[in-house]
Order: C-alpha cells, then sequence, then structure tokens
C-alpha cells in the first residue's frame, strides 16, 4: 500500500480539479462566487454539487458572467467574508478589470485557476498564457505540478492570502493536471480548518463600529502611494508564503518553497520551467545523471512574488539554462519567465550562465521526454561552447515552415 | 520510459465509456498498492467520435505528465475501430492488444497485421449483456485486462469496484453484482 507522508492523511485517486474543490470544501469560505460552465472547470460545479448537498454552509452565489464573479468576491471578501472563486482561460480574461480592483483593495482573495489557452483560434487545452497576461495583476501566483500540489497550494492560498492581504491564484496545468486522475493524499477536515484558521479581517466595511472608505478615488496626491505599498507588499509576501511553507511542512509533513531545485546544486546544465512539464523533465534528468551528465532542473511555483535574488544565487555557476515558457508575450522579443530570470541574474550581477528562451506546449500542444532531451543536448553544446547560445525564442515542436 | 511503468492506452467510440474504463481502472490499481496515472484524450465529444484514454501504472510516484505513445497494452472497445484508427500504433513487437470481438485471436492478428502472440480476445459485449443486461463493455474489459497484465490482484481489483459501485448504486443492488461478475467473467474468458 502506498504510504500517506501525514499519519492521518487519507490516499486517494483523484483529478486536479476534484482535489482542488476538494480543498475548497475543507476550507469552507462563507462565500464562492462562480460562474460554473465554460469556460471554467468542474472545480467550480464540484463546490456547486457540495452546496446544493449541504455539504458546506458556505454561501454559494452563482453569476452571469466572469467580470460578475470576480465583482461578487471583491464584494463579499471587502465586506468581511472569506471569499473565493475559481477559473480559466477566457474566464480570467473577463475577470481582467476586476483582478487589478480585488489586489488594489487588497482583498485576500483565493482563486482556483486551470491555465488553458486564450482565444483566437479557439481551443481548450492547457497552456500558462492566461495567468501569464495576468502576472502584473497584484496577484500572489503559485503554480503546481501535480494534483497533489495543487491541494496543498489551495490550503496555503488561504492563509497566505490573509496574513499578506494580496489576492492569491493557484493554477493546475489545464487537462494535463485539471482532467487527469492520480494519487493524491488529502487530510481530515478538521486539520485542515486548523490550519488555515478563522479569518478575522482587521477592517471590513460591515463592522459598523469601525467604519471606514474603500474603493474611494485618489488622484495625484495618494494614488502613487497606494501603489507603492501594493508593490512592497508583493515583495514581503515572500516571507509570509515561506512562513506558512513551514508551517504546512510541520503540521503536514510535505515541503514547500517558493521554487524547487531538482539536483540542481551540482548541475552544469539545468532547465527553468513552470508546471506540469517540471514533472516529465524530471524523467529526462535521471536518466542524463544515470549517463554521466550533470542535469538539473528549477521549478518556479510561486511566480509572484519573483524569487528573483534567490534564483539568481541558486544559477549563478550553472553553465548553460533553457527558461521554458508556456506562454508567449509576443513581444517580439522574449516569453515572460525567460526575462524575469534573466533580469535576476543580470541585476545580481552573475554573467556566467549561458541562458536561452524556449516556448512550448501552446494549446495543450505535447511535449515529452523526447523533446526535453534535445534542449538538455542543446544546453550542453552550449555550456561546451560548441554552439553558441541562439538568440531570441526556439520554439518546440510547432510547424514553422 | 523506466522498465517497470506500465502504460495503457483504450480505445473506444464516444459514449462507450473508455474514459470511465480508464478512471476505473485507474481507482482498482491504486487499491493494490500501486501509483497510477488515469486521463482521456480530449477532442470533439460527439457519440459514435473515435475516442482514446490513458493509463500509467507504477511501483514508483509517477512524475511524467506527457502523453502515452508507446503503450504496452492496448485495449479496443469496439473493434470497428481497427480500420479507421491506427490502434496499435507504438505497440512495438512486444505491446499486447485485448479486442472485444466475437472472432479468434489470430483473425484479429491478420486484421492488425500483428503477430497473433500479441492479441487477446473477449466478447466483452456478449458478457456485458449477459451480465449487466446492456452493451457496456467497459466492466468486462477491465477483468480481462487484469488478467493480461498479469501481476494484478483480480481479488483487490473486484474488492475495490464493489465499494465504489456500492455508493453509487445503493438503490440497485442488482447493477453492483451484475458488474462484478461481467468483471470475473472476462477475466476468466480472455484468451490468445
Amino acid at each position: 500500500m502506498i504510504k500517506t507522508v501525514y499519519p492521518k492523511g487519507k490516499i486517494a485517486a483523484k483529478t486536479g480539479n476534484e482535489v482542488m474543490a476538494e480543498a475548497m470544501r475543507q476550507i469552507e469560505p462563507d462565500v464562492v462566487a462562480a460562474y460554473p460552465i465554460t469556460p471554467a472547470t468542474e472545480i467550480v460545479q464540484i463546490f456547486s454539487q457540495f452546496v446544493a448537498d449541504g455539504i458546506v454552509k458556505s454561501e454559494y452565489v452563482a453569476v452571469e458572467s466572469e467580470h460578475s464573479a470576480m465583482s461578487a468576491t471583491i464584494a463579499a471578501s471587502a465586506a468581511g467574508a472569506r471569499a473565493m472563486t475559481g477559473t480559466s482561460s477566457q474566464g480570467l480574461a473577463l475577470m481582467w478589470e476586476m483582478l487589478y480592483i480585488a489586489s488594489g483593495l487588497r482583498l485576500p482573495i483565493v482563486m482556483a485557476e486551470v491555465n488553458r489557452a486564450l482565444s483566437a483560434p479557439i481551443n481548450i487545452h492547457g497552456d500558462q498564457s492566461d495567468t501569464m497576461g495576468a502576472r502584473d495583476s497584484g496577484w500572489i501566483q503559485i503554480y503546481s505540478e501535480n494534483s497533489q500540489e495543487a491541494y496543498d497550494n489551495m490550503i496555503q492560498a488561504t492563509k497566505i492570502a490573509e496574513k499578506a492581504k494580496l489576492p492569491t491564484l493557484v493554477t493546475t496545468d489545464g487537462f494535463i493536471i485539471s482532467h487527469c486522475m492520480e494519487v493524491v493524499e488529502t487530510y481530515p477536515d478538521a486539520d485542515v480548518k486548523a490550519f488555515v484558521g478563522e479569518y478575522k479581517p482587521e477592517r471590513y466595511l460591515l463592522d459598523i463600529k469601525k467604519p471606514y472608505t474603500l474603493g474611494s478615488i485618489d488622484l495625484q496626491d495618494y494614488y502613487f502611494e497606494h501603489r507603492y505599498q501594493l508593490a512592497q507588499a508583493m515583495k514581503d509576501s515572500q516571507n509570509v508564503i515561506l512562513e506558512v511553507a513551514k508551517d504546512f511542512e510541520k503540521t503536514f509533513g510535505r515541503k514547500y518553497d517558493m521554487y524547487e531545485k531538482y539536483k540542481l546544486d551540482d548541475a552544469e546544465l539545468a532547465i527553468v520551467v513552470i508546471g506540469s512539464t517540471a514533472g516529465t523533465a524530471k524523467v529526462v534528468v535521471d536518466a542524463l545523471r544515470e549517463k554521466g551528465v550533470k542535469a538539473g532542473l528549477l521549478k518556479i511555483r510561486v511566480y509572484r512574488p519573483f524569487p528573483a535574488e534567490m534564483i539568481a544565487k541558486d544559477l549563478a555557476n550553472v553553465k548553460a539554462i533553457a527558461v521554458m515558457d508556456r506562454a508567449d508575450s509576443c513581444s517580439g522579443t522574449f516569453a515572460p519567465v525567460y526575462s524575469d530570470v534573466v533580469a535576476a541574474l543580470y541585476s545580481a550581477g552573475f554573467t556566467v550562465p549561458k541562458v536561452v528562451n524556449y516556448v512550448y506546449g501552446l494549446g495543450g500542444r505535447e511535449i515529452n521526454t523526447e523533446h526535453i532531451t534535445q534542449v538538455y543536448d542543446t544546453l550542453g553544446k552550449i555550456a561546451s561552447g560548441k554552439e553558441k547560445p541562439f538568440a531570441g525564442i526556439e520554439y518546440i515542436n510547432v510547424r514553422i515552415k | 520510459m523506466s522498465a517497470k511503468m506500465i502504460e495503457v492506452r483504450w480505445h473506444g467510440r464516444g459514449g462507450q465509456g473508455a474514459k470511465t474504463a480508464a478512471l476505473l481502472f485507474a481507482e482498482a490499481v491504486l487499491a493494490t498498492g500501486k501509483y497510477i496515472q488515469a486521463f482521456p484524450e480530449y477532442g470533439p465529444e460527439r457519440m459514435g467520435a473515435p475516442v482514446q484514454s490513458f493509463n500509467r501504472i507504477s511501483e514508483n510516484p509517477i512524475t511524467i505528465h506527457s502523453g502515452v505513445t508507446n503503450p504496452n497494452f492496448v485495449v479496443i472497445l469496439d473493434p470497428t475501430l481497427i480500420e479507421s484508427v491506427a490502434v496499435t500504433e507504438g505497440i512495438g513487437k512486444e505491446g499486447k492488444v485485448i479486442v472485444n470481438t466475437s472472432f479468434p485471436s489470430q483473425d484479429i492478428a491478420k486484421q492488425l497485421g500483428i503477430d497473433a502472440s500479441q492479441v487477446y480476445v473477449v466478447n466483452a459485449s456478449q458478457i456485458a449483456k449477459e451480465t449487466i443486461g446492456k452493451d457496456y463493455p467497459n466492466t468486462p474489459l477491465l477483468g480481462a485486462l487484469v488478467k493480461v497484465i498479469g501481476n494484478l490482484d483480480i481479488n483487490h481489483v473486484l474488492e475495490d469496484t464493489k465499494a465504489k459501485l456500492a455508493v453509487k448504486f445503493r438503490h440497485k443492488p442488482e447493477v453492483i453484482e451484475g458488474n462484478l461478475s461481467s468483471i470475473k467473467r472476462a477475466y476468466d474468458e480472455v484468451k490468445n
């Protein structure tokens, strides 16, 4: 039998969507407002069934659009409720202007997000274009490699959001994780509830003893200070995220960090990647290590705030690095994660590693161990000087001509 | 692919339960203490259109999340798919194919263009009609797959499936018995 990490844990076969809904059931927020059909995923549909069955006491608001879903969640959070929502792809795009309002008002909303492609052309499959587009919206972004991480991240996100007073989204890769059934350990309801604790907002609109104004006009006189505070809060949230991870490890036994280092400490060649592809890349790293190739991996878990200083230190001695983006910023230059990683290295004064950028997997395009092996092969040639690092973006598994 | 990992591809038609079969199979194999994955190939969802779903089974945690391209086992719910879908793609010389058919394995092997030693047959539709009362070939094929894979305990699979169905069909216990005996019969009747 598969052993649990937490003595009171339970092993089950669940999809990414089921397990995120399960975390929401256990957290039992005061309010969930969502639009429970396409483009959203099963997560809020499963949760709405919990509500209908009377399993949770959460107030469920079925809204008419994703824009309204975020608006209602903001209102609930501002009123003093622990509020959550879930969406994906076009749904996140439709929430756009409200995302900035949630962060600007410093509301600790938690969102279960499934990474899927944006139209056009119409596509329902996995890539990270949706949340990458929201990377500057002032939301903490936590990505999951698999269902276990999605479950654990949802539980941690609730605490992180409330301590940092920042909205937080947790993602899985669409279909690859959201619809894949795999082995997950869940924890007892009471233990999850005890971990997230009761939500006691410092200030809230329905607190009639301490009335205050939220969302007022803020022109040249104060707007800048408030945006500065938001940026600082995002920076400071790194400590909150690490503290919560420590608490989580102490309670449930699983270790989390801003990112995961896989055989990176002595690596000469490394891939930086986010999400489920990290799991596939681990198989390649193991195979290369058996052949004596010093391959390693850095999997970003928390992309916002971006742990620039830590990442730069950990990559400083790698000879050749490939940053693999599952989104393209159509900037004419580089994709988002590459730009952040290179800026981190350069600003820390590390100019030794040669760093190249790949874009892969848009619209659910297959990325497998052969593709990743080729990336490491290229890195090997770059590290040994046989090949020059290529400029711009290389696209993996796409028909260009 | 590591030597210990087993990969399965299911071929069916929309509405036949290829996705459900992969999910049920994964849950049942988890009950035997192994790590599992089950995932469907999502395309346009239409009744009757060819669909695929996949399983991975391993003694160790499974981190790979790419598609299954070289399955060790292929299960074909609808034999008419043999004419229109590349059902043997990637199976090599070692891969085994289980087909829901009333024809002997030699005939199917000829049709598939592979060696007869790689082909297993079971009349899952017939078994389903006799045990469940309807042509649901996915449930009996679970039993056939367990037999052909070889190192899985059919009793664990039956117990787990019984527990799952007991929750789902608590008002229709006769459905549970039919499903279980369909698994058991296909396990006994599948042949090379």
